[in-house]
């Protein structure tokens, strides 16, 4: 018997039965040594042993599984009697670090905000979490203040629908794509009223712009590289100091649905005509070509997507401001590594009802194909840490997936009409979803039940994001008006 | 001026002059130097009304220009965003247009109990008790006459069983009895198959109503959890009044309408 911290013995009576445990984190190594538990050991205890053997400075919440199931009361319980597992083998329990932090469930509406004069397309949060800005089909983009729910600024200057919008990871700029294949960029900061001169109009585009993406904090202090994708088959990589395009990636033959800046200098492109294509990103060539899909590739998700999304801020540091660019680039790397490890992997969905899981560094081949969906997949998209993946398809229901392997983990029914967008939240234990049924709806991933239903809206709910640092979720919808939800 | 078609069947019968097209196509070039010389040549009064109406002409065939020059011309002149704006996702999709959100759960109750309903068939005929009912005859004798048959078309319900027949008044026959109507959204134009949940109201009698024989003009309750519509509360209705607008046992199917 060589358990550090024992519970309390059982009855006097019966010896109590133990089972020989092995630790191992989810990269397959093993840690401390075998050790003999009793059967009756909780999750909280089985904590409490493993925070001693890392040698944790501060205790840090881990789930626990063993061959997938999670352990929620006591081996005895989940494990012994649910998987009729024998106490003669040794029982390799694997464990997954969960965010420090606890993200409440939203579970009510805390404003409405009108004034879009038609619907509301995107919905996208800067990365401090102090604002969020709106594209909408009147051609207009508004930035919304989130403390007092109240237009900051009015942007116009597109001609047609406001497809997409985007925040630059130091939050200083916008980046607005039309349907009149313009990419408008605003100065974030000192917008207000009704602003009709954007900081720069880039044009070049001879269709509509469908996707936006910057450039990664830890690569480009000044956040000065933005890539566009269009319904012409054409990305633009666009210098934003200098308003030119710095190259063109061509090589697509239908429109461009997405389009995603790695964090290791690559970027991925995903397209109607059933394929994605990985480019470089200093010189735009071409460097793989993932085939695989067998209809239109509608969305794609990175698994460090979060972290490039919000550069240097994180859940605590909202209103922080670093003195120069690169002190906060610096910050953005450091985070970048320690938290995000191993090759990038993406995700793709496609009207082919599947998915695919891709590490495009590695290898051109797939490393699984996820089937199960009865429509086409919408949307995919990564929890904050990589380690499980949502997608939101037509027939009305959400499964979430393993992040590493791809393995199904379990669906989520609820909807009543198709499922447009899926979000985590910071800390991965919620996920919201924005249907066409006009509600959203707040799943909590522990029981993997529905946690809460948002009604509200009066019309089809297009767009919905999560704040990063988990306090509020804001969803646009086709009735002209954005809720912002907190709990 | 010819009096018959004597010209017409000439020239069906014989043909025209060989040189009939390149003639023509001569004498429209020469019309435009021949109209500018009567033009330079009249006076008087017969020049005014040609003046006059060669400015009409001319003005037109300006308009005519400028129209064609406009069409031909490229312009990147902003135009008013249209209508009916879809995310990214939704571009070049063929959505269908499901019916939107409805009214309170409470204003449907509030109506109800009024009684007041803004049916597309407010006024139907009345059926007479003769035209619904047929007289069965029973006995040993056949001269009793108490049973009726219904001779339109019912609805029973799921849980439904017959009284011992023995005392049975009404009988409905089996081969009227009908589970699922065609109901077609007012405003959508489209047409669903849905079960009905029951007869609301006949609004030629109460009697008719009890026995669930639906008629022109009767509200009946659909089931429309097919459709997927969604209260503003969040609730999922899955119920709705609809009033059937054919004669159904003439046709064989109930077709009627959604009361929105």
């Amino acid at each position: 018997m060589t358990t550090a911290a024992s519970p309390a013995s059982p009855a006097p009576a019966a010896p109590a039965r133990t089972v020989l445990a092995q630790f191992r984190s989810k990269d397959g190594e093993p840690t401390g040594p075998p050790l003999q538990l009793p059967v009756t050991t909780t999750a909280k205890e089985l904590a409490l042993v493993l925070n001693q053997l890392l040698a944790n400075d501060e205790p840090l919440p881990y789930t626990f599984t063993v061959d997938d199931d999670e352990i929620l009361t006591s081996i005895d319980h989940d494990v012994l009697t649910k998987q009729q597992k024998s106490t003669e083998a040794t029982l390799i329990i694997e464990y997954t670090p969960q965010a420090v932090f606890r993200v409440r469930a939203v579970t009510r509406c805390g404003a409405t905000m009108t004034g879009h004069a038609d619907a509301v397309l995107s919905v996208h949060f800067a990365p401090d979490s102090r604002t969020v800005a709106s594209g909408s089909g009147d051609a207009t983009v508004r930035v919304w203040d989130l403390d007092t729910a109240t237009p900051k600024a009015t942007l116009k200057a597109h001609t047609n629908w406001v497809l997409c919008v985007a925040w630059s990871p130091d939050g200083n700029t916008i980046a607005s794509g039309g349907m009149d294949g313009l990419v408008c960029l605003w100065d974030a900061r000192s917008v207000k009223g009704t602003a009709t001169k954007p900081l720069a109009v880039l044009k070049g585009h001879r269709d509509a712009v469908t996707c936006l993406a910057w450039e990664p904090m830890h690569a480009n202090a000044a956040c000065s590289r933005l890539a566009s994708g269009s319904r012409d088959g054409t990305v633009r990589i666009w210098d934003t100091k200098s308003r030119t395009t710095e190259f063109a990636l061509a090589q697509h033959t239908k429109a461009i649905t997405c389009v995603k800046w790695g964090g290791e200098g690559l970027i991925y492109t995903a397209s109607r005509d059933c394929s994605i294509k990985t480019w470089s990103a200093n010189d735009g060539k071409l460097v793989r070509t993932l085939a695989g899909h067998g209809h239109w590739v509608n969305t794609m998700a990175l698994s460090s997507e979060t972290l490039l999304r919000t550069g240097p801020y994180d859940h605590v540091s909202a209103g922080k401001k670093w003195s120069n660019a690169t002190e906060a680039a610096e910050v953005a790397r450091e985070r970048y590594r320690t938290g995000h490890k191993g090759a990038e992997r993406l995700v793709s969905g496609s009207d082919d009802f599947t998915l695919f899981l891709w590490t495009p560094s590695a290898s051109k081949q797939a490393t699984t194909r996820m089937t199960g969906h009865q429509a086409l997949v919408n949307h995919v998209t990564f929890s904050p840490s990589g380690a499980r993946i949502a997608s939101a398809s037509f027939d009305k229901s959400i499964k979430v997936w393993d992040g590493f392997t791809g393995k199904f983990l379990f669906g989520l029914r609820g909807h009543v009409g198709a499922v447009y967008q899926c979000v985590f939240s910071a800390d991965e234990r919620l996920l919201m979803s924005a249907s066409k049924d006009s509600t959203c709806k707040v799943w909590d991933l522990r029981t993997k039940k529905l946690k809460g239903d948002l009604p509200g809206h009066a019309d089809e709910v297009y767009a919905v994001d999560w704040a990063p640092d988990g306090e509020r979720a804001c969803s646009g919808s086709k009735d002209r008006s954005l809720k912002l939800w907190r709990q | 001026m010819p009096q018959n078609e004597y010209i017409e069947e000439a020239i069906k019968r014989y043909g025209r002059r060989f040189n009939h097209e390149e003639r023509m196509r001569k004498r429209e070039a020469r019309s435009v130097h021949k109209n500018s010389a009567t033009a330079q040549k009249l006076h008087g009064l017969k020049a005014k009304l040609h003046n006059k109406k060669r400015h009409t002409e001319k003005i037109e065939m300006k308009k005519t220009i400028k129209a064609h020059e406009e069409k031909n011309a490229k312009t990147t002149a902003p135009q008013e965003p249209q209508a009916g704006a879809v995310p990214a996702y939704l571009l070049d999709r063929s959505s269908q247009n499901n019916a939107k959100v409805l009214s309170n759960m409470i204003k449907q109750k509030r109506k109800e109990k009024a009684g007041k309903w803004n049916v597309p068939l407010p006024k139907v005929r009345g059926i007479a008790e003769d035209e619904m009912f047929k007289v069965l005859k029973t006995g040993k004798r056949q001269t009793k006459q108490w049973k009726r048959m219904v001779t339109k078309v019912t609805f029973v319900g799921d849980g439904f069983t017959r009284k011992p027949p023995k005392y049975e008044r009404f009988i409905r026959p089996m081969g009227l009895r009908f589970k699922k109507a065609n109901v077609t959204h007012p405003e959508l134009g489209a047409t669903f198959t849905l079960p009905m949940i029951g007869v609301k109201k006949n609004p030629s009698s109460p009697l008719y109503t009890q026995l669930g024989v639906i008629t022109k003009g009767t509200i009946i309750e659909v089931n429309v959890s097919e459709l997927g519509l969604v209260t503003t509360g969040g609730k999922v209705v899955w119920g709705k009044y609809a009033q059937v607008t054919n004669n159904p046992e003439n046709d064989g199917c109930i077709n009627s309408v959604l009361l929105v």
